[in-house]
């Protein structure tokens, strides 16, 4: 209980280590989780993806200087890959942000992917829920760089947006079956390079195609350019927090903000049918040593995988 | 259950922007299976300190070739304990003279590294000496 009361007033402390024990699936912090989950649903959740060196941290760092003049507060998240060798990760997207590290209504958290595929690392939906409920009006959170179909960040947020660069030539045709259907806004970053005008009108004219849109949101595109002309940059990324809210304020104003949560709870409970029903099985055949009984008659070709999985499922799950 | 991995971050306090041997360790870190924070160059100890306890690290590792090691390093162990974190363990290294090592354990650190240490030395004495945080 203690904790939850301290989640709910925001210490860091407990932030942080309820994080790091929902990664390494330590069964107190669900616990803990079971009691935040009521406290959740009021921030606005953004994600930014797109591809490694787009300039994704950068933006982010650039938004939450705007966003906090206006005495919001922000939660952050960012997401680098695991080593498939080793486990080990370099976790540096915070190089970018670390000047709002001592500012009390920001709180920056890097997770690596541990294996997960899409983009995310799965204990991100869970750090969106507890950055909620200590009271963060903004959850901001960064994908691995990404390249066709890392999209998994649309299960999570309320607004997407997908930063390209131009330059990257045959990639934008390459990337337009999976990334760009996702976006909400897109931003051109690097807007001062060559191709960005061509960048622009190919994104015009793969949204000129689409048969309309869903509460007539037409993603807009934001162009960002060199982040050391001061004036220009500020000017954009005012531009890009209004478009934010504005999309926000759209969902609400057309009932969509309940879809995009919907996706997200079915996900959440699948994981949680997941660990409820099938990982309590797997432990117990690991720890009684049927796991290696069965393996070793796959190995031998004495039985098949299917039908070994089927006599499980109607051991410990009788009512199938 | 799963193993609590252990988490570290690299950092370099002050002015001093020489971080090839920061990135070596980061690198080196990964490498054995850590997740590594790297924060880059130019940061004070209060920026460090508080990334640290965001990022709920068991190990900081601090990184100076400037000499202002004397100062840097003890204020950023100072500025964790007063964020009520003095269970992450310090550790530093750089252009460190031996003289001065006696001064950096007295203010906190765990432990002090410098040139000609094999990195596969400092994972072993991480290994002997950082258990991952398991508390609430």
């Amino acid at each position: 209980m203690e904790i939850t009361k301290k989640v709910l007033e925001g210490n860091v402390r407990t932030v942080s280590r309820l994080i790091r024990n929902l990664e390494d699936g330590v069964p107190e912090a669900r616990d803990t989780l079971k009691k935040i989950f009521h406290h959740t649903g009021k921030a606005h959740v953004i994600g930014f993806t797109g591809s490694p060196g787009a300039g994704k941290s950068t933006l982010i760092d650039a938004m939450i200087t705007e966003v906090r003049k206006t005495g919001k507060t922000v939660g952050v998240l960012l997401v680098d890959p695991s080593s498939p060798f080793t486990g080990g990760a370099i976790l540096g997207d915070r190089i970018r942000m670390q000047r709002h590290s001592t500012d009390p209504g920001v709180f920056v958290r890097s997770l690596a992917t541990r294996g997960a595929l899409g983009g995310l690392s799965k204990a991100v939906g869970n750090a969106i829920h507890i950055l909620d409920a200590m009271g963060k009006d903004y959850v901001i959170v960064e994908t691995v760089g990404t390249g066709q179909q890392e999209v998994e960040i649309i299960n999570h947020s309320h607004t997407v947006i997908v930063v390209a660069i131009p330059g990257m030539g045959d990639e934008i045709q390459a990337i337009k079956a999976g990334i760009l259907e996702i976006a909400d806004i897109f931003v051109i970053n690097k807007a001062d390079r060559d191709g960005a005008g061509k960048l622009y009108q190919e994104l015009m004219y793969m949204l000129n195609m689409a048969d309309g849109f869903p509460g007539g949101w037409r993603p807009p595109i934001i162009k960002t350019e060199n982040m050391f002309d001061t004036d220009s940059f500020r000017k954009s990324l005012i531009e890009l927090v209004d478009t934010i809210d504005q999309h926000y304020k759209n969902l609400v104003d057309n009932n969509l903000l309940g879809n995009r949560i919907r996706r997200k709870a079915t996900l959440e409970l699948t994981e949680a049918l997941h660990s409820a029903i099938l990982d309590p099985v797997l432990t117990k055949l690991v720890e009684s040593g049927e796991m290696t009984q069965m393996a070793d008659k796959v190995l031998n070709k004495t039985a098949d995988p299917y039908t070994l999985a089927e006599e499980i499922a109607k051991k410990y799950l009788r009512e199938l | 259950m799963a193993k609590k991995r252990l988490r570290i971050m690299v950092a370099k306090p002050g002015l001093d922007g020489h971080d090839r041997g920061a990135r070596v360790l980061a690198r080196c870190f990964r490498d054995a299976g850590y997740e590594t924070i790297y924060t880059g160059c130019h940061q004070t100890p209060e920026e460090i300190a508080a990334a640290a306890v965001q990022e709920d690290v068991d190990c900081l590792g601090l990184s100076c070739m400037s000499g202002a090691h004397r100062f840097l390093f003890p204020e950023t162990v100072k500025k964790l304990r007063e964020l009520g974190a003095d269970d992450i363990q310090v550790i530093g290294g750089g252009i460190i003279p031996p003289a001065d090592f006696q001064l950096l354990y007295d203010a906190g650190l765990k432990g002090v590294f410098v040139p000609g240490i094999a990195l596969d030395d400092i994972v072993k004495w991480i290994e002997e000496n950082i258990v991952p945080n398991i508390k609430d």
